[in-house]
């Protein structure tokens, strides 16, 4: 009964890998084959790596979409950590009423759906003549109210005996943020760095409404383009994917610990 | 008296300052997300093609009753939360608690394995799935190879199978994030609950279901609420995967509620108002739902 047990367990559970992996091993060896043989469920390496490489070159700008998803996904990233970590942090440190307010105000927008704010910043970025820039695509996720809910939650394990003393050190307010909790929260901010940054990089809907021209367009939204062809030109388009995941891929295996505390930081 | 004068002093200030730590994100979150969401509240009342639009009150609401791709779109969006959901929470909480073993081996490795599938990015993984379950592609040559099936299955073309192909994809890339958020919850739980059940004599199974489900409530919860909250905002799936639907016989056989949303806006001539009236329907089953799931898990806040 027991081996019986052990048995279905490892079975069970070696099936759920192999499932989870797959996927990426198809990537990978779809890189290298041609769309028909992609099509048709090839399952070797082919030769094809380097003609789909430079077909992918020829096709679409690479060099300039990457730069712009680079860019989008920095910035954004930057400025979220900035913002949500000083509200998190005021919303914690400094409670008082009218703020607990607004803060389950901030909460109840987490339950509305982008499809119910997309239309009215869509208007509101055509009036200001923003769309088809990154500022448009940038400006809606730096505040994001599941950061501030992120950061504050993670300000409740920050040491009040630490901010005691740097306040008798003399220190003002904004130092005791910037030079105290910052250095001591690194994690938290590793954390949420990691899922910002994967967020913004791998966004589709909001990017695909406010970018027009293909010189803007991010790597995310070339991959989709080329994929909705009558026939899509699949090793290529497997190359462009594995460009596209390498980023996430190594930021996973280096910072898996921080990977999944981000993950988790919400239901602390 | 003058203590008191100057400690109120002091409380003004530093709540100053705190409101100078949130400011620059409350203005943010005002301006991209509260306004947008009364915005679009506002926009539900009126209808109209392009630039000019004239106040309907109920009127949207109407139309979606007689809205047959509405209807569709809904239907869609609800199987996929019916199924999908229940099917992916299961998967997640029987491989958490078959990997909370001390005695497992490879336990490093499987929890890496079946997690991977969360660093794709949703329109990456759609596009896999596309190319294999094309009509001669992986899934059927291995399908028809094992003899389970005698002809190929049109996965992406029939309105049957391709919904279930976007349901097998989704469970693919979510299964282990719900995982992750499982076994951080069976750590906090007391092997010694277990060791006294097994002491008592209760099977695996149910020290499953007595012990593991009812400790584990608050997260299930959790999880639940916000698979239906993304299953109910279905998008980059459905539209890279299947198009929506768009090579099936009736064309939507696949779509959802947010691509029906665009649709509206950006592809036909645009109609904010109606549009909006359609995100709403999202907004009201997302706070249904949750309340119903609320109320079964037994939680009195609500």
């Amino acid at each position: 009964m027991y081996k019986l047990r052990n048995l279905f367990k490892y079975s069970f559970l070696s099936i759920a890998a192999l499932v989870s992996i797959f996927p990426f091993l198809w990537m990978i060896i779809g890189a290298t084959n041609t769309a028909t043989d992609i099509t048709k469920g090839k399952m070797t390496i082919g030769g094809e790596l380097f003609s789909n490489l430079s077909m992918l070159f020829k096709m679409v700008d690479m060099k300039n979409i990457l730069l712009n998803s680079g860019k989008i996904a920095l910035i954004s990233t930057f400025l979220l950590l900035l913002f949500a970590s000083l509200a998190g942090y005021g919303f914690e440190i400094y409670k008082s009423k009218n703020k607990e307010r607004l803060y389950t105000i901030l909460l109840l927008t987490m339950m509305v759906p982008f499809a119910a704010l997309m239309i009215p910043l869509f208007r509101m970025f055509a009036n200001m003549g923003l769309l088809d820039s990154h500022i448009a695509v940038i400006i809606p996720t730096i505040a994001t109210p599941f950061m501030i809910f992120f950061f504050r939650q993670n300000t409740k394990t920050f040491p009040p005996d630490l901010m005691q003393a740097a306040r008798v050190d003399g220190l003002n307010e904004y130092q005791v943020f910037f030079l105290i909790y910052i250095p001591t929260m690194r994690s938290t901010f590793a954390a949420a760095g990691i899922i910002a940054f994967m967020t913004s990089w791998n966004s589709f809907l909001w990017p695909l409404i406010v970018l027009q021209s293909d010189g803007q367009k991010t790597i995310t939204l070339i991959i989709s383009s080329l994929s909705s062809a009558y026939f899509p030109e699949y090793g290529v388009i497997m190359v462009a994917i594995v460009i596209a995941t390498l980023p996430t891929i190594l930021i996973f295996f280096l910072l898996q610990r921080r990977f999944v505390e981000g993950m988790l930081g919400s239901i602390k | 008296m003058k203590s008191t004068g100057k400690k109120k002093y002091i409380n003004r200030k530093s709540q100053a300052i705190g409101w100078s730590f949130v400011a620059v994100a409350v203005v943010l979150a005002a301006v991209f997300a509260i306004y947008p969401i009364l915005n679009s509240m506002y926009l539900s009342t009126m209808s109209g093609k392009g630039v000019v639009y004239e106040f309907v009150g109920f009127g949207n609401i109407k139309r979606l009753f007689r809205d047959a791709v509405f209807k569709q779109a809904l239907k869609n969006t609800m199987v996929y939360f019916i199924f999908q959901v229940p099917i992916m929470l299961t998967l997640a909480l029987v491989i958490a608690s078959l990997l909370n073993d001390k005695k497992l081996k490879f336990k490093g490795f499987f929890r890496t394995a079946i997690f991977l599938p969360c660093v794709t990015s949703l329109v990456a993984y759609s596009i896999l799935f596309k190319s294999m379950f094309s009509i001669d592609g992986l899934i059927n040559q291995t399908l028809l190879f094992l003899n389970i099936i005698d002809a190929p299955i049109a996965w992406l073309r029939d309105a049957f199978y391709a919904k279930v192909t976007v349901i097998l994809a989704i469970t693919w890339r979510w299964t282990g994030y719900n995982m992750i958020f499982y076994l951080a919850g069976l750590q906090n739980i007391d092997p010694a609950i277990y060791e006294a059940a097994e002491i008592d004599g209760a099977s695996k199974t149910k020290q499953f279901f007595l012990i593991t489900i009812p400790m584990l409530k608050p997260i299930i919860l959790f999880t639940s609420i916000m698979s239906t909250i993304g299953t109910l905002q279905l998008f980059d799936e459905v539209v890279n995967l299947t198009g929506g639907g768009a090579s099936t016989p009736t064309f939507n056989a696949t779509m959802t509620l947010s691509q029906y949303i665009y649709d509206l806006s950006f592809k036909f001539v645009p109609n904010f108002g109606y549009a909006a009236t359609v995100s709403y329907v999202i907004v009201f089953f997302i706070a249904v739902l949750s309340i119903i799931q609320f109320r079964v898990a037994g939680d009195d806040h609500v």
